[in-house]
């Protein structure tokens, strides 16, 4: 969606629900919950990540726990979307509702940590222009391609509800 | 059909679904705890303007933050209180014990219905015959509001298990055995389905072990098919009118893949840090020391589980230098561990006994780690920093590798110490 660029940050398989969003900060607000988003892997990661920036993972990206948190903690943070291989499933439904695109790449073995990219939602595109080169993703089903396109879960809703009152 | 889509097929009022199809499915039953229910739902609804579509079809269990430790864990469960009686939900169940096994044992589980829940482990509920899928908390607000969710009709893998369990082996072992050999990702976006004479011998407790861990094995459920064993439970629990009927995998069904496993040939299984797909033979961990040694959660502490440990530690006494901590999964286990004698024999060993509550599992509450310190459990999970510091240690194990591990002060092969069923 966006034709913004960032940079990536890269992890490898099983990044857990319990490294993104921690449960000893879990009953405290998400702008602090942040502040431990991947703390245990990359300590560096909350302070230096910028918005705009793209985390790309490996297999099974967001295994684990339900908590929206995971999702939500890298939104706060900035993140635009998280490129894996693949995703667990609550996670992906999770970020989808929150609105922070998740892309299922296998292509993306050649990025590199702080490669810039530039990241098309709608088309499935990864572009890494450190590199110069152009990943296909695997396609966004429509029915959530329109729902991020409304924001999330939330206000595609609000927009359906709103729409059955008119 | 498979199990798995007879259940979708109803849920989505269809004849009939096929794997990759995505449906629209009516919620028979929705449960929420206190980290990601009220508190995080109650904004939202207010957001949309609406309330719960149906109070009756919502169960609210308080198990993450009970009892409260601070100012925060007090707030959580007070609004969580507060919000239930506001939305006029009647099935609330406050500092009963944990969601999952809280669920079925107040009798809200029965073959043939839809179910989501408010958390990862939901589908334990599939040890029911209940298509059970865990689900983050936007995602339960739009359930609230609408009494629908999108699903993708899985295609499933079958993970049959011949044979029977020997001595000082559990449900555990067994789960632990397919996630060292099959991955923690075989299940994504799939539907498990457990079969075989060894998981037909399981007590529901025990079953309820390989459904729950249906997660860790990144399964959208974990079903196991409905049988006598099944109904007995669902009688006792008071359930209301249940029936096995159609609820299996036709024989002609096309499954994607079959896994099997031989339980007369298990050994004991322990996964070391940090993940349950590093499980192992316990011999290949064998002579651990250890710290503490932690029964708890929802899928490590029902009766069955503080049975495994007391014949253990019957007559036995916990190692110098060692701790061991016993969480019951709720109130009702520790009540019937009181009466047959299990806790007794659990806190004569030295076991201190803890709330019951999800706790130290998802590093909530009591019984967190140190850095450095080395933990054998019986929950389900040993992410890094998951159970406390991140450079601490957890070891996944059955409750009786983990009594065995409590006696010895270090990981040993239980079976050397079994002694006669606690009750």
């Amino acid at each position: 969606m966006s034709t913004e660029t960032g940079h990536a940050w890269v992890y490898g398989d099983n990044v857990d629900t319990d490294v993104l969003a921690p449960g000893a900060y879990m009953k405290l607000p998400v702008e602090e919950l942040a502040k431990h988003c991947l703390e245990a892997i990359d300590p560096g990661f909350a302070g230096a990540v910028r918005p705009g920036d793209v985390v790309v993972g490996g297999e099974n990206f967001g295994m684990g726990s339900s908590r929206e948190q995971a999702a939500l903690a890298l939104i706060e943070l900035g993140v635009a979307a998280v490129v894996a291989k693949s995703f667990a499933r609550i996670f992906y439904r999770n970020a989808m509702n929150l609105g922070l695109p998740v892309l299922v790449c296998a292509e993306i073995d050649g990025i590199a940590r702080g490669d810039e990219l530039r990241i098309d939602a709608q088309r499935g595109r990864v572009e890494n222009l450190s590199q110069g080169s152009v990943l296909q993703c695997e396609p966004i089903p429509d029915h959530l391609l329109a729902m991020i396109a409304d924001g999330g879960l939330l206000p595609h809703l609000e927009k359906k509800l709103a729409g059955g009152r008119a | 059909m498979t199990l798995a889509e007879k259940l979708v097929a109803r849920a989505a009022g269809r004849d009939s679904v096929r794997p990759g199809e995505i449906v629209t499915c009516r919620v028979d039953l929705a449960m929420m705890h206190d980290s990601g229910g009220p508190r995080r739902v109650k904004p939202m609804l207010e957001r949309l303007g609406v309330g719960v579509w149906d109070p009756a079809k919502v169960v609210v269990i308080s198990d993450h933050y009970v009892p409260a430790v601070d100012a925060e864990s007090a707030a959580i469960l007070d609004l969580t209180r507060k919000w239930v009686q506001d939305a006029g939900i009647d099935a609330f169940h406050d500092m009963q014990g944990i969601c999952h096994v809280v669920l079925p044992e107040r009798g809200h589980l029965r073959p043939g219905l839809f179910v989501v829940g408010g958390d990862s482990h939901s589908t334990t509920g599939g040890a029911f015959g209940a298509f059970m899928i865990g689900i983050g908390s936007t995602e339960m607000a739009g359930v609230l509001a609408t009494g629908e969710i999108w699903i993708r009709v899985p295609p499933t893998i079958r993970l049959g298990w011949l044979g029977r369990l020997g001595p000082g082996l559990s449900a555990k072992d067994m789960v632990l055995k397919m996630c060292g050999a099959l991955g923690m990702s075989v299940g994504n976006y799939k539907a498990l389905e457990y079969a075989g004479p060894a998981v037909a011998a399981l007590d529901m407790t025990e079953r309820m072990v390989l459904a729950n861990m249906a997660a860790e094995l990144g399964g959208k459920v974990g079903l196991i098919a409905p049988d006598e064993t099944t109904l007995a439970y669902l009688r006792d629990a008071g359930a209301g009118p249940a029936e096995a009927g159609d609820w299996q995998t036709d024989p002609e069904a096309e499954i994607e893949a079959t896994h099997d496993f031989d339980a007369g040939t298990l050994e004991p299984q322990v996964a070391a840090p940090h993940s349950p797909e590093n499980a192992a033979d316990v011999d290949a961990h064998a002579g651990v020391a250890i710290d503490q040694a932690y029964i708890g959660a929802c899928t490590g502490a029902k009766l069955s589980d503080l049975h495994m440990a007391a014949t253990v530690l019957r007559g036995r006494r916990v190692a110098p230098g060692v701790r061991l901590l016993v969480a019951p999964a709720s109130t009702r286990t520790t009540q019937q561990a009181a009466a047959d004698g299990t806790l007794a024999v659990l806190t004569e060993a030295g076991g201190i006994l803890l709330p019951s509550g999800c706790g130290a599992c998802a590093g909530l509450g009591a019984g967190v780690l140190a850095e450095g310190e080395v933990c054998i459990s019986s929950t389900a999970r040993n992410f890094q920093g998951r159970m406390g510091h991140a450079g601490s240690q957890v070891y996944l194990g059955s409750p009786y590798t983990v009594a065995a591990a409590a006696v010895a002060g270090r990981i040993t092969d239980p079976r050397g110490m079994l002694t006669e069923q606690a009750a």
